[in-house]
């Protein structure tokens, strides 16, 4: 196993935790202003206070952990991704700071729920998977092209590409798919029964749009970069496995038993599409301009970042479990019954 | 001044994201250690007011962290949308604290979330307390490592060039750039005495609008003590901080002190007005330049006169420094006065006109920490990695800066004032006076 590979394998673990993490954040909060659009508010907010208000600022940090960590093993993807994402980006960063000003002034702070607020919050929801996902298609090539050694993202080429699209659109399905599933199996730990019935509903009316674009963009593919398609196809059983565990997942919650091992199937579902895409994208960091071989840092800072990194998740894992334990898998506070805050 | 060069529009919205995000860092570094004192005085006195303050603080401190997490981010990601060649070319050499400042935040927020929603949560506040070290530790040493890449730009080491490449790196001897100690002691030391001094201004307010209850009186107290013990850390590591620059960067210190040409006995001028290279209406004190930079009134100090005229940072600087120095000097000289005054019981710091003084502190503070980065960031032009690449070399092409300006801007101004609005309507809901009797309540329930 090479340098390079270390590198990307651990860079690709934390966006991985990142898309589960962050897609419960965000469906939780575009369910939230749903139901309180529909007349049926409070049903989600408890839920959604005891949950995500401890764990927002963690799930951030994964967010910035792989963009530091990408311009540290490989600093050139700042050259060709800095450039050309500033627009997307800055987008997105608004919307983080939407999401996080609603949790430091409507949870936290005086408790302001104005409604326009809560719609804001999960607006912005659905608008940052739609603001950071297209950096997958533009990582297929085509998008961004060069002009006199500088690169620049050519937008009409992008807004108009049906790949760049459907990866949109796989996106808004995976994050509402994914959050309904954690938060079906939440409620029933806290034996919120309304709120777990209105998430099972919406679990299971997003399993099929979810697995849908996501066999879209595997047919997108094929026609705008068919060396990454060729790629995809060695490794089909991968993703059969995948397909599997989807099943699995919504046989589960369709029956209406172990919701636990159903968010534990929809994770491992994901985990296997997730890396056997990024395997089939290697070795691109974007075609045809970056590889993760000729954009890798020097071999002093590639150690010194991974015994960094291995020294950080010794002091991590264990504050995470901490977290977890007091939060997720704590009965009384699960259910609502203590109420600590500061 | 050219509005459509992308590297003046990337300066002045990195500027303006950094302005904006140093308030709440500062405070993110600086409250920690406040609460933690509160609560640790508090649990050894037995003193519930003690422990009222610190949980009183923490619940307003979550709000700046919140505000200081999305800044963050947003000056984060910035830094390679902005700076791409810089990040390109740096990421090589220094990008080893960057990462581990991610893992400090990492386990700060980690710990930060844990704290904040268990209070009372277990039979011994000792344990409780526990919880808020690794959040002052992680706070911490995030500002030590983004400092430390701070420090790098000033004065890099740790490689070698060949054909424009950065080879032979050493990732650990980047990290302790001489300009590490005077730089980690002065952000950490004028974040402490600044978070001080903004918690001594709360209190002071609180009091000037009548509140009379003596838990005001000891967080006054308690703040303004350790306000002085942080400004004189300060002006202690301020003077370090001297040596430092005439040592490693001298046209730094040259410049911000209108000294044009090298020599003895150098003068040090305070305030004034050039004209082509004389300091008019200054105030200028003999010998106190050169002891400044070397401890000794006969030194040579480095003029601007050894350097290449596009390498000169720009000569307004030296008001920035003032500013810096003189507030510094200030509520060092303030929080002594008030805290032999009151051990000695005079009672004109409890005087209208003292209070609004303490009032002020608070902001004067925050003015200084802008003008102390606005000082070492422009001072280091035109390079913004010492030496080795220029500003403009750095900078994206991008031709759409001029709208992310706009866009941060209008964002800076609704988080800014979100949280002034939020913490006010927070606190003046639940004045301390309402939660001290409802905790008497609660107390004497229990009893019977």
């Amino acid at each position: 196993m090479t340098l390079e590979i270390i590198g990307i394998s651990v860079l690709w673990l934390f966006l991985f935790l990142y898309v589960i993490v962050a897609s419960i954040d965000f469906g939780a909060g575009f369910f939230n202003a749903y139901s309180s659009f529909i007349g049926k508010q409070h049903i989600l907010t408890g839920i959604i206070q005891r949950y995500l208000s401890p764990v927002w600022e963690v799930t951030n940090v994964f967010f910035v952990f792989f963009f530091v960590g990408i311009i540290g093993f490989f600093p050139q993807t700042a050259f060709y991704y800095g450039t050309t994402l500033l627009v997307p980006a800055s987008l997105a960063l608004i919307l983080l700071a939407i999401r996080g000003s609603y949790y430091a002034f409507a949870t936290y702070g005086a408790k302001i729920n104005h409604r326009g607020y809560i719609y804001m919050y999960g607006l912005s929801g659905l608008l940052l998977p739609a603001a950071l996902s297209p950096v997958l298609a533009m990582s297929e090539g085509g998008f961004i092209k060069m002009d006199n050694g500088q690169p620049y993202l050519d937008y009409w080429t992008l807004f108009t590409s049906p790949l760049m699209w459907s990866i949109v659109v796989l996106s808004l399905t995976a994050v509402l798919y994914i959050s309904a599933v954690f938060l079906t199996w939440y409620s029933s730990k806290a034996g919120d029964l309304k709120a777990n019935e209105l998430m099972r509903k919406y679990a299971l009316i997003w399993a099929g749009p979810a697995i849908i674009t996501a066999t879209g963009i595997i047919y997108e593919l094929r026609g705008h970069n068919p060396e990454h398609f060729a790629r995809i196809l060695d490794l089909w059983w991968v993703f059969a496995v995948s397909f599997l565990l989807f099943a699995g997942t919504v046989y589960l919650i369709w029956k209406k038993r172990h919701y636990g091992w159903a968010f534990i199937l929809l994770m491992g579902q994901f985990f296997t599409a997730f890396f056997a895409y990024g395997a089939s994208h290697y070795p691109y960091l974007l075609y045809p301009y970056l590889t993760i071989y000729d954009s890798f840092t020097n071999e002093a800072m590639a150690i010194a970042l991974i015994i960094a990194f291995i020294a950080g998740l010794c002091l991590l894992l264990p504050s995470l479990y901490l977290l977890f334990r007091l939060f997720l898998f704590d009965k009384d506070y699960v259910e609502g019954k203590s109420d600590y805050h500061a | 001044m050219d509005f459509q060069d992308p590297a003046f529009l990337s300066r002045i919205l990195t500027l303006l994201t950094l302005s904006f995000h140093i308030l709440y860092a500062t405070i993110g570094v600086g409250v920690p250690l406040m609460i933690m004192i509160a609560q640790w005085v508090g649990i050894k006195k037995k003193d519930d007011h003690y422990i009222l303050l610190a949980r009183r603080w923490a619940r307003g401190f979550v709000i700046t962290v919140a505000v200081g997490v999305v800044t963050g981010t947003a000056i984060g990601l910035q830094l390679s949308l902005l700076w791409p060649n810089f990040m390109q070319l740096a990421g090589n050499v220094i990008a080893l604290p960057l990462f581990m400042e991610v893992f400090a935040f990492f386990f700060e927020a980690i710990f930060l979330g844990i704290y904040l929603y268990t209070w009372d949560r277990f039979e011994d506040q000792r344990k409780h307390f526990l919880l808020l070290i690794p959040v002052a530790l992680g706070a911490a040493a995030s500002s030590v490592f983004i400092t430390i890449v701070n420090a790098f730009m000033n004065q890099p080491q740790g490689f070698e060039v060949l054909n424009g490449e950065m080879v032979n790196v050493s990732p650990l001897l980047a990290m302790f750039s001489p300009a590490v100690p005077t730089k980690v002691a002065h952000v950490m030391a004028t974040a402490f005495m600044t978070s001080a001094f903004l918690l001594a201004s709360i209190a002071a307010f609180r009091m000037l609008r009548g509140s009379t209850h003596i838990y005001h009186k000891k967080a006054l107290f308690l703040t303004m003590k350790l306000g002085l013990v942080f400004a004189i850390a300060t002006a202690l590591i301020g003077d370090f901080s001297g040596k430092y620059l005439a040592e490693y960067q001298p046209e730094k210190l040259a410049a911000a002190e209108w000294h044009f040409e090298t020599g003895e006995e150098a003068e040090l001028i305070l305030f004034g007005v050039l004209d082509g290279e004389e300091a008019k209406y200054a105030i200028k004190i003999p010998y106190a330049l050169s002891i400044l930079a070397h401890s000794n009134p006969f030194t040579e100090v480095i003029g601007l006169n050894e350097f290449p005229e596009d390498e000169i940072p720009p000569l307004w600087i030296h008001y920035l420094f003032d500013t810096m120095v003189m507030i510094g000097m200030w509520l060092a000289l303030f929080s002594f006065v008030y805290v032999v005054a009151a051990w000695r019981g005079w009672t004109f710091i409890q005087a209208k006109w003292f209070r609004w003084l303490t009032v002020a502190g608070g902001p004067l503070a925050l003015i200084a920490i802008e003008a102390g980065w606005w000082f070492t960031e422009v001072g280091r032009q035109p390079w913004i990695l010492r030496g080795h690449m220029k500003v403009s070399e750095g900078a994206t092409t991008s031709g759409q800066v001029d709208l992310m300006i706009i866009l941060f801007a209008g964002l800076y101004i609704i988080l800014g004032i979100g949280t002034v609005v939020v913490l006010s309507r927070m606190y003046r809901r639940n004045p301390v006076e309402k939660e001290l009797a409802a905790r008497e309540n609660a107390k004497g329930g229990e009893e019977q």
